[in-house]
């Protein structure tokens, strides 16, 4: 069975080691921060300015003045602090923050990563995604393996508009766990139940299978 | 240059007074293009605006309208180039190299350079003519302190303004704010008022019931 959306968050916050700072995108990845593991303590960034950024504010109590960069109404935790903009970037760029996890709309088997444009729709901006992919040291991507009509999204090549090269170290899909390497995506791991053969029907870049694949260990 | 990131921190009551002015043609440097009906939504309404440069836009109907349209001009940046296109703007630094866009078309028509084995483009520093920003509290110095996220772009924009008109929503006399805690020094800030009205509009209102 593959994982829901909630099960790729779960496997991606075991990525997580005490005193990372870490910054989340919007959609899959901002659901990892419901799965710390137990023991281990992080520091989520968000790149509209804050440091130590805490869950969404009890009713009534949320200020204006303090949003994530989702534009959502968050909270302080103890720690926190705010910057300016540039301030926030030079954190990125300078790579001080040890793990960023995006969600993308295609990868390919060199680390390249699409999530900001469809030619043809309207295009709403990057963001801060592209300052993100092209500093971070680690990047890993939260996705689902195939689109709606089921075609791959882990591609030899990327057909969208990319918003980096050869960026992405880890992928994390409702179907599996993979690394991207200098020969294409490696197989590390199998969602429960899920087989080598289904992952290999739905991956359209090259993919490496060493031996017996384990499967995720989830709780 | 209007500071903000999405409605947080926007100096909503200079929006309202160049509205008011009604001066046309304008190039806005801004992380975002507000909202219908609220931020530089309302220029846009107005057709004050020629021309966007921000990092994300869309959550504004008439900007669709007349970004498909072909009526307003769009540039999209990556948002901490833009960031760091204020703070260059402001330091005396004209141009930087950043990895961001390496490789997209963003980087299209950009020099490219390598720097510790990785590729950098070349990104100039803003020319405004004017920075609008907006902080919580100010003095008759000019000195700036915002208030949580609402800081986000308006520190940089502030360095950056030829002429850097400050809202604050409170305004007292030099010497009242601790010079230890002022985020932004009144050297960056030409002008200063105390807004009217603040209505700090929230864009995604998300709670959790108590427990």
């Amino acid at each position: 069975m593959s994982l829901d959306k909630n099960g790729i968050a779960q496997r991606i916050a075991q990525e997580l080691k005490d005193g990372y700072y870490v910054n989340l995108g919007i959609g899959i990845p901002t659901l990892v921060a419901n799965y710390i593991p137990e023991g281990i303590e992080v520091e989520f960034q968000s790149e509209n300015g804050m440091l130590g950024m805490g869950p969404f504010p009890i009713e009534g109590s949320e200020d204006p003045d303090l949003i994530n960069a989702g534009k959502q109404t968050i909270t302080a935790l103890a720690g926190a602090v705010y910057f300016d903009s540039s301030t926030s970037f030079a954190m990125i760029r300078g790579r001080h923050v040890q793990l960023t996890v995006l969600g993308a709309m295609e990868v390919s088997d060199q680390g390249d990563i699409a999530n900001w444009k469809i030619p043809g729709y309207m295009v709403k901006g990057m963001g801060g995604a592209m300052d993100l992919v092209a500093s971070a040291e680690n990047i890993i991507v939260a996705m689902m393996h195939t689109n709606k009509k089921g075609e791959s999204k882990l591609l030899r090549q990327c057909t969208l508009p990319l918003t980096g090269t050869k960026c992405v170290t880890k992928i994390v899909t409702n179907l599996a766990v993979l690394e991207v390497t200098d020969g294409g995506f490696r197989l590390l791991e199998c969602a429960p139940g899920v087989t080598v053969d289904e992952i290999k029907a739905a991956t359209e870049g090259r993919l490496i299978v060493n031996g017996d694949i384990p499967e995720m260990n989830l709780p | 240059m209007c500071g903000g990131f999405g409605l947080c921190g926007i100096p909503e009551n200079s929006i309202a007074a160049i509205k008011a002015e009604g001066v046309k043609d304008l190039t806005c440097i801004s992380n975002n293009a507000g909202v219908d009906g609220f931020g530089l939504g309302v220029l846009l309404e107005e057709r004050q605006v020629k021309k966007m440069i921000s990092s994300y836009v869309g959550e504004n109907e008439e900007f669709e309208r007349q970004m498909l349209s072909g009526e307003l001009q769009v540039e999209l940046i990556p948002q901490g180039t833009l960031a760091e296109r204020c703070r260059a703007a402001g330091a005396g630094i004209p141009a930087f190299f950043t990895p961001a866009g390496y490789g997209t078309e963003v980087a299209e028509g950009k020099e490219v350079r390598w720097f510790n084995n990785k590729p950098h483009i070349l990104e100039h520093a803003f020319d405004a003519s004017f920075a609008f920003v907006k902080a919580w509290k100010g003095d008759t110095a000019g000195n700036l302190i915002y208030n949580a996220t609402a800081r986000n772009f308006n520190h940089a924009m502030a360095m950056a303004g030829k002429i850097t008109v400050a809202e604050v929503e409170e305004l007292v006399p030099a010497g009242e704010l601790d010079p230890n805690e002022i985020h932004t020094p009144g050297i960056f800030v030409q002008r200063i008022y105390q807004g009217e009205v603040f209505e700090k509009r929230i864009e995604q209102r998300t709670v959790r019931k108590a427990e």
